[in-house]
C-alpha cells in the first residue's frame, strides 16, 4: 500500500542554519502521526513544506505516491488546522466550512448538503448561521477541523491546535481528536511540544530535536525503549545518572557517578564499553519503594534513605527520596494502595528498581 | 470617591464641549441663520430661501457643485486603488525596520506646507517646468508642453496630497489580519484573487471605509490644489463660496453654498456607508 504522504531526506536551510535536517519518513493511510519537539526544533518548518507554505532546499515530498514539490498550496491534496485555527471572522460558520467547497466550485445545493453533514459529524449542527466568535474554544476547534475536512484531504496537518486551550478542555479535545480522526478515516499529521497529547493519540510519533528526527516509533516503543538520551529524557519523566562505566557484561553495565553511587543498568543493544561517559534513565514509576529492605530482595539496584519531600498531585503523587550515601535525589511514584498514606517528610524508606528499567545512554558530560 | 471621578470627567470634557459649541455649533447655526436672509434694502434683510433659489437657477453654481462631488468621489477612489497595494506591503510584507521606514517615507512630503507641495507640482508641470523640459530634449515633443491648468493636474495633486490619510488606516487594519488567516485562505484553494476578495478587503473593509470617508472631505473641502493646478475651466465650489464671501462680499450667498457643502458631504459619506454596509461607530471605532 502506497503511504498517503512519503518524506525523503528533507532538508530546509535558512541562511547558515539547517531548520530541517535529512527527515525522511511515512506515514500510512489512515494513521494518526505526531512530530513531537520541543519549540524550535523545526517541526512547524517540515509542517510549513508538507502544506506548500515553504520550499525545501532539497528532498521530496510524496503525498499518495505523487511528488508535490511544484504544487502550490492551494492545489495540494493536504490541509491544515492553524495553531490559532485562522477561522475566517468575516464569514459565518456555514461560510467557513463551505469556502473550500465555493473555491473548488461545487453548486450551491451540494455545498449546503456538505456543509450540513460535516457539522452533523463534529456534532455542532445547526450552527452554521452563528458568527465565529459567538463560538467556545473547544467549537471553534471542531470548526476549523470541519472546514478541512469537507475537502476530503488526503492528509490532514494539525499545528498544535490544542495549545490556545485551557487544561481541562485540551484534555477532552484529544480524546474528541483521535475519535474525529476515527470518523473521518483520514490521515492525521500533528505536530506538538507536548508529549501526552502526542502519547495519548498517535499511532506514531517521531521525536524531533535540532532538527533531526531522533527516534520514531509508536509512544510504547518511545516510552520504554527509547534510542537515545534525548528521547529519554524528553518523553515521560526520568531520574537521569550521569557517570562512568565501570562494568560490562553483555547487555548489563555498572555505571559509576560523579557523587560516589554505583548503578546497575541495560544497554538495550546499544553501544557502551568500559570507561565510557554514560548517562542512565530511571522512570519514576519503576522505582519501588519499601519500608523494609527485604521487599526489595529482587532489585539489584537498591537504595536506603529519607523522604525529602512528598509531591502531592492525586493519582500521580511522588516522593523524592535522599539516598544515606548521598548523590541525588530521586524521585519515585507513591503506589496508592494506601501502605504509604501516612508517609511523612523524613521518613525512613527503601527504593529499588531492576536494572533492565534503567536505560543506559552514551552520554555528553 | 465618585464625586471626584465626576469632576475629572467634566474637567476632560470640558475643551471638548467648548470645541464643538465655539467652533461648530455656533458658526454652523450663524451661517445657517445668514443662508436665509435676503437683502431687501439698505440694511434691512427678510427671511427667505432666495440664496438657495438662487443657486438652483445658476447653471454655473449647481454644475460646480456635481463637478466637485464627481472629481472628489474619483480622486478618492484612485487614492484608494493606490494606496491599497502600498499599504498591504507596508504591513503584510516587509517586516521590522523596513516596514517603519517605508511608513516615514509616506509622512515625509506632509513635513512641508500644502503650499509647498502643490508648488512642487507645478515646477514639475508648467510649460517651462521639468518635464517639459525634459520631453523636449529627449526629442517626444517639439514645443513646449503644457501640464498645468486643468482637471488632471487637479486629480494628481488631490491625489498626492490624500495618500497618507488612505495609507494609514488600511495600514492599521491590514496589520490586525494574522498572516494564518491568509494562509488559510491558500491553503483551503483559494488563489490570490478570492483570498484577496474574501479574506483581504472584508477585513480592511473599515479602514477602507474610514479612509475613504477621510481623503473625500479632504477633497471636497480642498481650496489649494484645485485653485493653483487647475484652470478657468476648472472650477471647484470652495473657490465658489471664497469668491463670495471675500470677492462679491455676498456673505448669504456665501454661507448657503457653505452648507449646501455641508449637506452634500454628509449624504454621500451616508451613501457610501449604506453601501458598503458598514457603520460609522465600526469604521470609526
Amino acid at each position: 500500500m502506497t503511504p498517503d504522504l512519503h518524506c525523503t531526506d528533507l532538508t530546509k536551510r535558512f541562511d547558515d542554519t539547517t531548520a530541517v535536517d535529512n527527515v525522511s519518513f511515512s506515514v500510512p493511510p489512515g494513521s494518526f502521526f505526531s512530530i513531537l519537539g520541543p519549540s524550535g526544533c523545526g517541526k512547524t518548518t517540515i509542517m510549513r513544506m508538507i502544506a506548500g507554505f515553504l520550499e525545501p532546499t532539497s528532498g521530496d515530498i510524496q503525498i499518495k505516491g505523487k511528488s508535490v514539490l511544484n504544487v502550490p498550496p492551494n492545489k495540494r491534496p493536504v490541509n491544515m488546522v492553524f495553531q490559532h485555527l485562522a477561522l475566517f471572522p468575516m464569514m459565518n460558520i456555514e461560510a467557513n466550512i463551505g469556502y473550500g467547497l465555493r473555491r473548488a466550485g461545487l453548486p450551491k445545493e451540494e455545498i449546503t448538503r456538505k456543509v450540513g453533514e460535516a457539522l452533523e459529524r463534529i456534532g455542532l449542527p445547526g450552527i452554521g448561521h452563528r458568527k465565529v466568535d459567538e463560538l467556545s474554544g473547544g467549537q471553534k476547534q471542531r470548526v476549523a477541523i470541519a472546514r478541512c475536512m469537507v475537502l476530503e484531504p488526503d492528509v490532514l496537518l494539525l499545528d498544535e491546535p490544542l495549545g490556545a486551550l485551557d487544561l481541562k478542555l485540551r484534555e477532552r479535545m484529544k480524546v474528541e481528536l483521535k475519535s474525529l480522526q476515527a470518523a473521518f478515516d483520514t490521515t492525521f499529521v500533528y505536530i506538538t511540544h507536548d508529549q501526552s497529547e502526542a502519547l495519548v493519540m498517535s499511532d506514531n510519533i517521531a521525536v524531533m530535536n535540532e532538527g533531526r528526527f531522533e527516534q520514531m516509533g509508536s509512544a510504547r516503543d518511545l516510552y520504554y525503549r527509547p534510542d537515545t538520551a534525548f528521547v529519554a529524557g524528553f518523553v515521560g519523566d526520568s531520574n537521569r545518572w550521569n557517570g562512568r562505566v565501570t562494568k560490562q557484561n553483555g547487555d548489563h553495565v555498572e555505571v559509576q557517578t560523579s557523587s560516589g553511587l554505583t548503578l546497575r543498568g541495560a544497554t538495550h543493544q546499544r553501544a557502551l564499553s568500559i570507561g565510557d561517559q554514560a548517562d542512565a534513565f530511571v522512570r519514576p514509576e519503576a522505582i519501588r519503594i519499601a519500608h523494609n529492605a527485604t521487599e526489595l530482595a529482587s532489585f539489584d539496584n537498591r537504595i536506603s534513605g529519607h523522604v525529602t519531600s512528598l509531591l502531592f498531585n492525586g493519582a500521580a503523587s511522588r516522593v523524592l527520596v535522599q539516598g544515606a550515601e548521598g548523590g541525588e535525589e530521586v524521585e519515585v511514584n507513591l503506589p496508592q494502595s494506601g501502605e504509604f498514606a501516612s508517609l511523612t517528610k523524613g521518613a525512613e524508606v527503601h527504593i529499588g528498581w531492576s536494572s533492565d528499567q534503567a536505560n543506559c545512554f552514551a552520554g555528553g558530560v | 470617591m465618585r464625586r471626584d471621578a465626576k469632576f475629572g470627567l467634566a474637567l476632560l470634557l470640558t475643551p471638548l464641549l467648548l470645541w464643538l459649541s465655539l467652533l461648530i455649533f455656533i458658526p454652523h447655526i450663524d451661517l445657517f441663520l445668514v443662508s436665509l436672509r435676503e437683502r431687501v434694502g439698505v440694511g434691512k434683510y427678510d427671511i427667505s430661501l432666495a440664496n438657495y433659489l438662487t443657486f438652483i437657477n445658476e447653471p454655473l453654481y449647481m454644475w460646480t457643485f456635481l463637478r466637485t462631488a464627481v472629481m472628489s468621489v474619483v480622486a478618492t477612489v484612485i487614492t484608494l486603488l493606490i494606496a491599497f497595494p502600498v499599504s498591504y506591503y507596508i504591513a503584510k510584507m516587509v517586516k521590522g525596520r523596513t516596514q517603519s521606514a517605508l511608513f516615514l517615507l509616506c509622512l515625509v512630503p506632509f513635513w512641508v506646507s500644502e503650499l509647498v507641495r502643490t508648488f512642487g507640482w507645478m515646477i514639475l508641470l508648467r510649460e517651462t517646468g521639468i518635464i517639459s523640459n525634459l520631453l523636449q530634449s529627449v526629442g517626444l515633443a517639439s514645443g513646449p508642453v503644457e501640464m498645468l491648468y486643468n482637471d488632471a493636474a487637479i486629480m494628481v495633486g488631490l491625489v498626492y496630497t490624500s495618500m497618507l490619510f488612505m495609507v494609514v488606516p488600511l495600514v492599521t487594519t491590514l496589520e490586525s489580519l494574522a498572516d494564518e488567516v491568509v494562509e488559510a485562505g491558500y491553503d483551503l484553494g483559494g488563489n490570490g484573487l478570492s483570498v484577496l476578495r474574501e479574506i483581504i478587503i472584508p477585513h480592511a473593509m473599515p479602514g477602507i471605509v474610514s479612509g475613504c470617508i477621510v481623503v473625500f472631505m479632504l477633497c471636497l473641502g480642498n481650496y489649494l490644489t484645485p485653485t493653483m493646478l487647475g484652470g478657468k475651466e476648472s472650477l471647484w465650489f470652495t473657490e465658489l463660496i471664497y469668491s463670495q464671501f471675500i470677492v462679491r462680499f455676498n456673505w448669504e450667498l456665501g454661507a448657503a453654498f457653505g452648507f449646501l457643502l455641508l449637506i452634500l458631504s454628509s449624504v454621500i459619506v451616508w451613501g457610501m456607508l449604506r453601501l458598503t454596509g458598514q457603520s460609522l461607530e465600526k469604521t470609526m471605532g
